[in-house]
């Protein structure tokens, strides 16, 4: 059966991570980084693959990782929601995935020891069930062609890139790669467009080996997102919580108004049940069940629009100020509006499951049955 | 004392059943049963249990299942083991639960809930029913509505007010009224489904004893909101495989009915299933954080979400039928112990359910209780205390 709790190594792993955070990641940092040109905070990155071993945690320790999984891998993208910190661990996450479907040992072990940040060369937008345009592979092999909207990319030394005829590893310092920095919504995780003109690839997976690896390591970024959406969706809550709770209007206190409360109280439903699903989704990755594929696509198809709903609702009810550039909530807004899109949309996902579960689209029209009287009158 | 595990628990049902035939006198069995601490077992020894952590109640319910044995019908009998069993175990005298838990457990005696009133329904704290000291007595007088199992019950959990002159919370005081007693009238109540799972309850000079009395005088409201909390577990906390609830009816009937399908109704459909699935897993986490013995107030998002499912499925199902979905079954006068929700047409389940949002709470008090107690935000300025 599904587990949807949290274990106590779990717990211990969120307090380190939100310790490390709450130290070294204030919103107000963040905030300040905005105006650099840096769009990663690389020390608070270092912090995190260094101290906490990040990184490994769904290594198996063969490979010099953690061995521990996907449920602990969740658990640190609930706290890196929670703090909107602006680091690759979403991607290098989904890059693990695709690693260990290849077993590409090299690979795993450079990540594992946080030597080397590897990234999947597709646009952020991909979901699931879609294939990526793959890229020209040339004798060499060398790589032709450009991927646009690859999130984390920015700080990676290796890409993985998915090719006509298999997955290959591409040296990101290679002078025949381009990446070229986009003006993102969500500018906490930047994407790039990436031009590869005739870059040296290494082949780590063929044919259907490669094709399956992109699908899982997408699949894995649909269902860890939503861990991501929850922890960014509590800490909208408990900020308007916080601010409500204080701020007096018309001589009492915004949050004893029945419209302000209602909103926050269905906010907690949906938070609470988001949670429940996003944890579904964790444990069917950690275990490698074969409903993963549903549990990721039922994890975007509600987690992304809860998500969405807390930071408007944050915005909305910090009034006047939750509107300034001065305050963290469009951060949180940025951050959930991108990931409503990221992986696929709540709408593809729900495309996704009427295929999973047997809810079949209507017919098209004219495809006969919809009207005739020869079918609905038996 | 040995500690209790699954295996030591799954070895006294063995035992139990060398002695006693599961397929013998039904009544004796489960007095048996209760007597050798396998009814409820979290419940102390000599109240029906062992003292045992609440998880291994399932063990112990599975091995009886497996042998044949009869069970205590819980589902006839909501109320008594849900709501009154609890509130009784903890703040009831030992005499009074000696007295009571057993034919309840055994369901010999049902029970029912003297709560709710013609003008104080989620205002329940403003009720006027009045219970009056009269030597060893109280006499009460009053009015009681929404009152299931009302006819068939011998007890009933009763609020009454036993203090005009204080505060609206604190001069109410817990009885339990013996349903047989002279000036207990009983009249069912007919509700927009043409059956009547409820009744009104007339009491009219019934004397309580005041051994009947549970708790202080005056500290009714605090227990009552024991057997308030019992409620909502009650209502959100049954488990269900995917699809399971009404959800799934919606989705035969999409797949089975393909002529049925529209765009605007497939969009709807996903969206409903979406829900209900998210409804069902965060009532399996609720129920994995009891096991665990760290329950949260998750019981109040789940009775919340499955009324509102439960209205927008239904309603749904009633728009996809089309011309088929304007046909009813019956408009009897029914006297059903729970709605059947799933064995009825679309049209019956669309009426009911609009109950799901008024019954053991309203969504809307439900909503500020949560803002009030789990969100912690102020309460509103009231003018009635």
């Amino acid at each position: 059966m599904t587990d949807l709790l949290y274990g106590a190594d779990e717990e211990a792993l969120r307090d380190s991570v939100r310790a490390l955070l709450v130290a070294h990641a204030p919103w107000q940092r963040t905030l300040a980084g905005l105006d650099d040109d840096e769009p990663y905070d690389a020390a608070l990155w270092r912090l995190l693959v260094d101290q906490l071993g990040v990184t490994g945690l769904a290594v198996p320790v063969e490979h010099g990782g953690a061995g521990a999984g996907f449920r602990e891998v969740a658990v640190v993208l609930e706290e890196l929601g929670r703090a909107v910190a602006p680091v690759p661990f979403l991607g290098a996450a989904v890059a693990t995935r695709a690693l260990l479907a290849c077993g590409d040992a090299e690979l795993l072990g450079a990540v594992a020891a946080g030597e080397r940040a590897v990234v999947l060369a597709v646009g952020l937008a991909t979901a699931p069930d879609t294939r990526p345009e793959p890229v020209a592979v040339e004798p060499g092999p060398v790589l032709r062609g450009t991927v646009t909207g690859v999130a984390d990319a920015l700080p990676c030394d290796v890409l993985l890139v998915p090719a006509a005829d298999g997955l290959y590893a591409v040296d990101a310092a290679a002078a025949a790669v381009r990446m070229n920095p986009v003006v993102s919504l969500d500018a906490t995780r930047p994407l790039a467009d990436l031009v590869l003109a005739g870059a040296p690839g290494r082949r780590v997976a063929t044919g259907p080996a490669a094709t399956r690896a992109v699908s899982v390591a997408l699949t894995a970024g649909a269902g860890l997102l939503a861990s991501e959406q929850v922890g960014l969706a509590q800490w909208c809550l408990d900020t308007t919580i916080e601010h409500v709770r204080t701020r007096r209007q018309f001589g009492r206190p915004v949050g004893s108004f029945q419209a302000v409360k209602h909103r926050l109280a269905d906010l907690w439903v949906e938070i609470t049940e988001a949670r429940a699903v996003a944890r579904h989704a964790a444990d069917r990755l950690a275990t490698g069940h074969p409903e993963t594929p549903l549990a990721a696509a039922l994890a975007q198809a509600y987690c992304g629009p809860v998500a969405v709903r807390a930071a408007e609702a944050c915005v909305q009810l910090h009034g006047g100020i939750g509107f300034t550039w001065e305050h963290p909530a469009h951060l949180y807004l940025k951050r959930a509006k991108s990931g409503a899109v990221a992986f696929g949309t709540a709408d593809r996902h729900r495309a996704a499951l009427a295929r999973l579960v047997d809810l079949a689209a209507p017919a098209p029209a004219g495809a006969g049955g919809s009207i005739g009287p020869a079918r609905s009158n038996r | 004392m040995p500690e209790h595990t699954a295996d030591r628990l799954r070895g006294l049902v063995a035992e139990f059943l060398r002695t006693h035939d599961p397929r013998g006198d039904r009544a004796g069995f489960l007095r048996a049963r209760f007597d050798a601490g396998l009814a409820w077992v979290h419940h102390p020894p000599g109240h029906g249990g062992l003292g045992a952590p609440p998880q291994l109640q399932a063990v112990v319910d599975a091995a009886f299942a497996e042998a044949g044995a009869p069970d205590n019908r819980p589902r006839r009998n909501s109320i008594g083991l849900g709501m009154a069993a609890p509130t009784l175990l903890r703040h009831a005298t030992e005499a009074q639960c000696r007295r009571w838990l057993r034919p309840l457990w055994t369901g010999e005696e049902l029970w029912c809930q003297l709560f709710s009133e013609p003008e104080a329904g989620s205002d329940l704290a403003s009720l006027r029913t009045r219970a009056v000291r009269d030597g060893a007595d109280w006499v009460v007088d009053g009015q009681k509505v929404w009152t299931s199992m009302a006819h068939e019950a011998r007890w009933a959990i009763l609020l009454a007010r036993t203090d005009p002159a204080v505060a609206k919370h604190r001069g109410i005081t817990y009885f339990v009224c013996d349903m047989t007693a002279p000036g207990v009238q009983v009249r069912p109540l007919r509700q927009l489904t043409g059956e009547a799972e409820f009744n009104e309850v007339f009491l009219t000079g019934v004397r309580v004893p005041d051994a009947h009395r549970v708790g202080a005088v005056g500290e009714g409201w605090q227990i009552a909101r024991t057997t308030l909390m019992n409620e909502r577990v009650a209502i959100g906390g049954r488990p269900l495989p995917r699809e399971g609830g009404m959800v799934g009816v919606l989705a035969r009937l999409w797949r089975e009915r393909p002529e049925l399908r529209t765009a605007g109704l497939h969009e709807e459909v996903l969206r409903s299933w979406v829900r209900a699935e998210a409804a069902r897993l965060s009532a399996l986490r609720l129920r994995q954080l009891v096991a665990a013995g760290a329950p949260g107030p998750e019981g109040s998002a789940v009775k919340l979400s499955f009324a509102e499912l439960n209205q927008r499925i239904s309603g749904l199902e009633v728009e996809l039928l089309g011309a088929e979905g304007l046909r009813h079954d019956d408009w009897a006068m029914r006297r059903p112990v729970e709605p059947d929700l799933l064995g009825r047409t679309a049209t019956y389940r669309y009426l009911r359910a609009r109950g799901n949002s008024i019954e053991g709470g309203t969504s809307e008090i439900l909503r500020t209780v949560i803002a009030e107690r789990v969100l912690g935000l102020p309460a509103e300025p009231r003018v009635d205390r």
